[in-house]
Formats: structure tokens, sequence, C-alpha cells
């Protein structure tokens, strides 16, 4: 209620935004068929990873069959290169790579957030020193910049989720920035600042809060994106050390047994499939409302811009026009609350 | 009248400027290369010499008498000051001296070199293949906006780009070369001493799975800006002069979308750097992606900074020639301004 007094007392062309702005996205996400169906996706995978270590039915690092058997009653997706249970591997190995996932994400988040707003904010010369200084993490590929690192210290989990984290920052800077650039210039923004605020104050109250659905995008895409590398990685064998399980490792260990015992492989590869196709979906789903599609040119920054480049993370201005989600009845079935 | 001095510079440099935008584009991006090289040589010698770990004992092994312990000590610098061996390494760089491989025990370069020239091969393969096909499909789809083929094409290319290229890899292995057919190398095997197109089938399934993976950006990138274009006053204008469909896509759309499927195609050829890694781990390619996996385990260092500068090199060069070639192909940006 207070929000939406707040909302009407505040001066300025458009109306100024719903701080819960970004559950609103979400719920509108999950009610479409794509959106839904990436959840779904995500969640089945997600509940796989961090329930399978309670219900795998045998030790993920005993020998308990022959190498490479085929799949049995005893062993549903049968064993392994030296004869562990492929299913209970499977049911241990996925919950690591998901927390380091989410927390590179994070990361990455965070650092180019920082520094997107603040160059967007700062304008001038701190802009450009900014922007360039953050911009050389580009010249490194991410897998090579996590390996560059790797090689010094070793393959450490922390490590790799700092190495994975700070080559998103670049991306999540860019974005960030053109729409922080965008969101100043807009009038509720502008009065504010004439009624004497100042400036940091107007940034995290005024700007801030408006930034929420380029985040979840970039949220998303950097999620999926960290998915792929971390997994990456672990298949080069750059993860935990063996014994212990782990999706992308799992597919490097069995490969020289595909034909003995394909499962062992393909079932790995589809868990980590599943899992990307989840997330990338639910993110494209985020994406189309968060631009809003079907309004004209818009569509082709969705079909090209978001899914294409933002992907490959280099995303010059985040189409934002759009960007604050104005749905009628979202704000007619707020009103009755004002009285 | 020194500050009048500066003002008239100032103006005729930029009179300079606006009357060659190509060359004054290309000599500041060229500029901003050489700067962003020295910054990843600053970050690649810090990773790799300056972090914890005693280089001489790694390369050495447990086994090493201290005698021969502190001459290689001496052979790397290590008792100098950090800015002395950074300077050093970078002069010695920049001369083509980069160092013996420690496990080779031969010039890091001969263990770069022929790997790289896999590696270009693989990568340049792949990046025209997946041109072609992507800006085919992308015309296509914006033609038939809205029809089947369109739908199909953005499902399909929304599901790969979420693969990592290790299960698109794992996935042609399977039905190319163990369980559905032979047909093909699941494993890139060549002769040291031999390259890569000597034999052509060991190209096939990598550069298939590395044309799967960047297809769908290039092809969501020509589609956007095609239809863009096809949406545009000037095309309405020729279509209602009454020119064939063929005619307005290939001679009026299509060069107006070159630009930003330049541009694609440019982070498609950096993602590669990136992506040969995986790739020719996973098919056992002789490139420099793989040579760096083996670097690492080794920790073998001059070998490591050669291959990450030489893929920084890449990545300089790649975003000149796509932001010079993307001005090229706009002509009213491409003008001298008066």
């Amino acid at each position: 209620m207070s929000l939406t007094a707040d909302q009407a007392s505040t001066p300025g062309g458009r109306t100024r935004v719903d701080r819960r702005q970004w559950t609103r996205l979400l719920a509108a996400a999950s009610s479409g068929a794509r959106g839904r169906l990436g959840l779904a996706l995500t969640a089945v995978v997600v509940l796989a990873a961090a329930l399978g270590p309670v219900l795998a039915p045998y030790s993920a690092t005993q020998f308990v069959t022959t190498p490479f058997a085929k799949p049995s009653a005893q062993h549903l997706l049968g064993g392994d290169d030296i004869g562990r249970d492929v299913l209970s591997r499977l049911l241990a190995g996925g919950w690591v790579l998901l927390v380091m996932a989410v927390a590179a994400t994070v990361i990455g988040l965070v650092l180019g957030t920082l520094a997107g707003v603040s160059a967007a904010y700062l304008r001038g010369r701190w802009d450009g020193i900014i922007m360039r200084t953050v911009d050389i993490i580009l010249a490194f590929p991410t897998i090579v910049f996590a390996l560059l690192l790797v090689s010094v210290v070793g393959p450490k989990l922390w490590l790799i989720v700092l190495a994975v984290g700070v080559s998103h920052a670049p991306q999540v800077a860019r974005v960030m920035r053109a729409a922080t650039l965008e969101i100043s210039e807009r009038d509720f923004v502008k009065a504010v600042e004439l009624w004497g605020v100042r400036s940091w104050t107007v940034m995290r109250s005024e700007v801030l809060p408006n930034l929420s659905s380029p985040l979840m995008v970039e949220l998303g895409l950097r999620l999926t994106y960290s998915i792929v590398i971390i997994s990456g990685l672990s298949f080069l064998g750059f993860s935990q050390p063996p014994p212990a399980p782990n999706w992308g490792l799992m597919i490097n260990e069995n490969r020289l047994g595909l034909v003995a015992n394909p499962w062992s492989v393909v079932v790995p590869a589809l868990m980590i499939a599943l899992l990307t196709i989840g997330t990338n979906t639910f993110t494209d789903a985020v994406g189309r409302l968060a631009i809003g599609v079907g309004r004209g040119s818009e569509e082709t920054a969705v079909a090209g811009g978001l899914a294409g480049a933002v992907m490959m993370g280099e995303l010059q201005q985040f189409p934002l026009d759009e960007g604050v989600i104005e749905d009628p009845e979202a704000t007619e079935s707020r009103e009755p609350a004002v009285d | 009248m020194a500050q009048l001095a500066l003002d008239g510079a100032a103006v005729s440099s930029r009179r300079w400027r606006d009357g060659h935008p190509i060359l004054w584009l290309a000599l500041s991006r060229t500029l901003f290369g050489v700067l962003t090289l020295l910054a990843v040589s600053v970050i690649v010698f810090a990773a790799t010499t300056v972090l914890p770990g005693n280089a001489a004992k790694a390369i050495l092994g447990q086994t090493a008498t201290p005698a021969r312990v502190r001459a290689l000590q001496l052979q790397l610098n290590l008792d100098h000051s950090v800015w002395y061996r950074y300077w050093a390494w970078l002069t010695d760089t920049a001369r083509g001296n980069f160092g013996i491989s420690y496990a080779a025990r031969i010039p890091a370069w001969q263990v770069v070199g022929p790997r790289l020239a896999n590696s270009a091969v693989l990568v340049l393969l792949a990046g025209v293949i997946g041109t072609v096909i992507g800006v085919g499909l992308g015309a296509l789809a914006a033609v038939r906006r809205g029809g089947r083929a369109d739908d199909v094409l953005a499902i399909v290319s929304l599901g790969v780009t979420s693969l990592p290229e290790f299960v698109v890899g794992i996935g042609l292995v399977i039905v190319f070369a163990t369980t559905f057919w032979h047909l093909l190398p699941a494993v890139s095997l060549v002769a040291p001493g031999s390259t890569a197109w000597q034999d052509p089938s060991v190209l096939v399934l990598p550069g298939a799975t590395l044309v799967i993976v960047i297809v769908p950006y290039i092809l969501r990138m020509t589609r956007a800006a095609t239809i863009e274009a096809l949406e545009s006053d000037y095309l309405e204008n020729a279509r209602l002069k009454g020119l064939s469909p063929r005619r307005l896509l290939l001679v009026h759309a299509l060069p107006n979308a070159i630009p930003p499927v330049v541009q694609v195609i440019g982070l498609n050829l950096l993602y590669l750097a990136g992506g040969i890694v995986v790739v020719e781990t996973l098919f056992a390619f002789p490139g420099i992606g793989q040579g760096l996996v083996n670097a690492v385990d080794d920790r073998d260092v001059p070998v490591i900074q050669l291959t990450v500068l030489l893929l920084a090199a890449f990545y300089v060069f790649v975003n000149i020639v796509s932001d010079v070639v993307s001005l090229l192909a706009s002509p009213r940006r491409r003008l001298p301004r008066s």
C-alpha cells in the first residue's frame, strides 16, 4: 500500500515502477507455455541434483559392478569405466555444479552491476576508464581465463567460481550501464533530481529499482553460461578431484565405453543439456516479457539481441524502451488496495 | 595564445577525423588494441609467474638437487625484481623469443606453432561454413516470418544455443561415429609432423560441432536485421515500385543487414577461440586448445603464456576487422562528414 501511495505522490511523466516489478515479471514469465517448460526442465534437474545424494542406491565411489556393465535391474544405468554405479554417480554428481554456477553468476552480476552503474553514474572520463578496464577481461575467452588461473593455483573450486564470475563482469557491466543511462534520462528521475535530492540517493531509490528487468534477464543468461563453462571445465578435468562424481567428468571418464554402455555418457550429458535448455528457455520467456515482443522493431532486439548477442555477451545496449512491464491488469488489481 | 593553438590542433584533428572516418577508426582501434594487449600481458605474466608456487621446483620435480634449483632460478631471473622480470619477459616476447617449453624441452613456439596451424584451419572452416549456413537460414526465416520454417528454426536455435559444446560433440559422436553409424573417426588422430588438412576426415566432427554451436547466433541476428530492413520505408517504396521479392531481399534488404551480422560473425570467431578448447580436447584434435589443456596439466608456463597471448591478439585483430568491415558496409557512416 505504501508503495502505491508512494507511486501516486511521485511527479513525472511516466509512472514510477513498482519495486516488486521482478516478482511480477517472474510470475508473468512462469504463466506462459515457454516459461513453464523452462521452469519444469530446470526444476526436474535441480531436484535430481539436490535430492540425488539421498536417493542414490549405491555409493558413488565404490566398485559395485563390472566396468561398463550394461543396464540391469540392479544397476539401472549400468556401470562406469571402473565399475561404479552410473545412476548413483549421476544422482550424487550434480549439486556441486549447481552451487558453483549460482555462485559464479552472483559474483558476475555484483561486479558487473557495480562497474556498469558507477560508469553510467560518474559519466565522462570515469565512464571510459571503468568500461575500458572491464573490457580487458573480454580479451580472454572465459574458459581460457579460468585455465590461466587454474594453471597457477590448481583446480580449486573457489578459483573456478571466481574466474567464471569475473569473466561475466564485462557483459553485465555493458548491459547495466546502458540501462542506467537510459533510465536516468526518464522524466521521473529528472524530476527527483530537480528537487535537489542527492545523486547517490537518486541512484539508489529511483534508478536501481528500475534495473530489475535487465538484471533478471542477465541473471538467467549468466546462469546458463556459468553452467556451460563450469561443466565444460569439469569435462576437461578441472573440478573436484576424482573419484568425486561430477556430470562433466563422468562424460570424460566414460567416453571410452561409449559403445559398451552408452548410458554412462548419454545420461550425464542429457542432465546438463536439460538444465541449460531449461534455464535458457525460461530466460527467453522473461526476456520477451521484459522487452515486450511484438512492438515493432523490438522483436528484432529479442531475436538477435537477447538470445544472440547477450548470450555471446556483447550486447551494447539493452533495448530498455519498454523495459518496464506495463501490465494494465496488474495496476488495476492493486487499485482497490489504496483505499 | 597557447590555448588558441591547442584549440586549433583539436579542431584540425577533428577535421581530419571527420574526413577519414575509416582510417580514424582503424587507427584508434589499433592503438586501443595495443593497449589491451599490454594489459593482457601484465595479467598473463602476473598470473603465471608472480602468484605463489615455486616455479623452479615445479619444473624440476621433487627430486631436484638444491644446486639445480638454484641454477634454474638464475636462468628464470627469479632473483630479480618483479618489474625487471616483466620487462625482460615482455621484450623477449616482443622479439619472438617465447621461452623453452618445460614439458617438451623445445622452444615454446615449436610446440604451439603446428598446433596453431591446425586450429586456424578448424576455426576458419567452421567460421566460413557456419556463416554461410547461418546467413542463409536467417534470411529464409526472415522471408517466411511467422511461418512453419521460422518457428522450427526459432525453437531449434533456442535449444542449440543452450547446449555446451561437448554435449553437441558427444551427440555427434554417438550418431556418426559409434552407436548409430561408423562413418567418421570419433578421435582426430593426426600423426606428429603431419597436419590436420592432410586427412580432412578428422576435421569433420570437430568442425561440425563448432558450426552447430555458432549457426543459431548468426541465424538469429541475420533474421532480425533482415526483418528490420524489410519493414523499412525505403523497402516499402521499392516494393511499391514493383520490384520482385528476390530482388528486394538480395539487393535491398540483405546488404543493409550486413553491419550487425558482421559484428555477430566477429563475436562468433571470438567465441570459437574459446570453444576450441573443449571441442579439440573432446576429439583429441591437435590444436592450441588441446595444447593449452595439456600445458595447464603440466604447468608448462611458456606454452600457456604464448597460447593465451595468441588468443588475445586474435581477439584484438577480429575486433578491429569487424569494426572496420561493418563501417565499410554502412555507406552513410563511411562518407566524410562535411
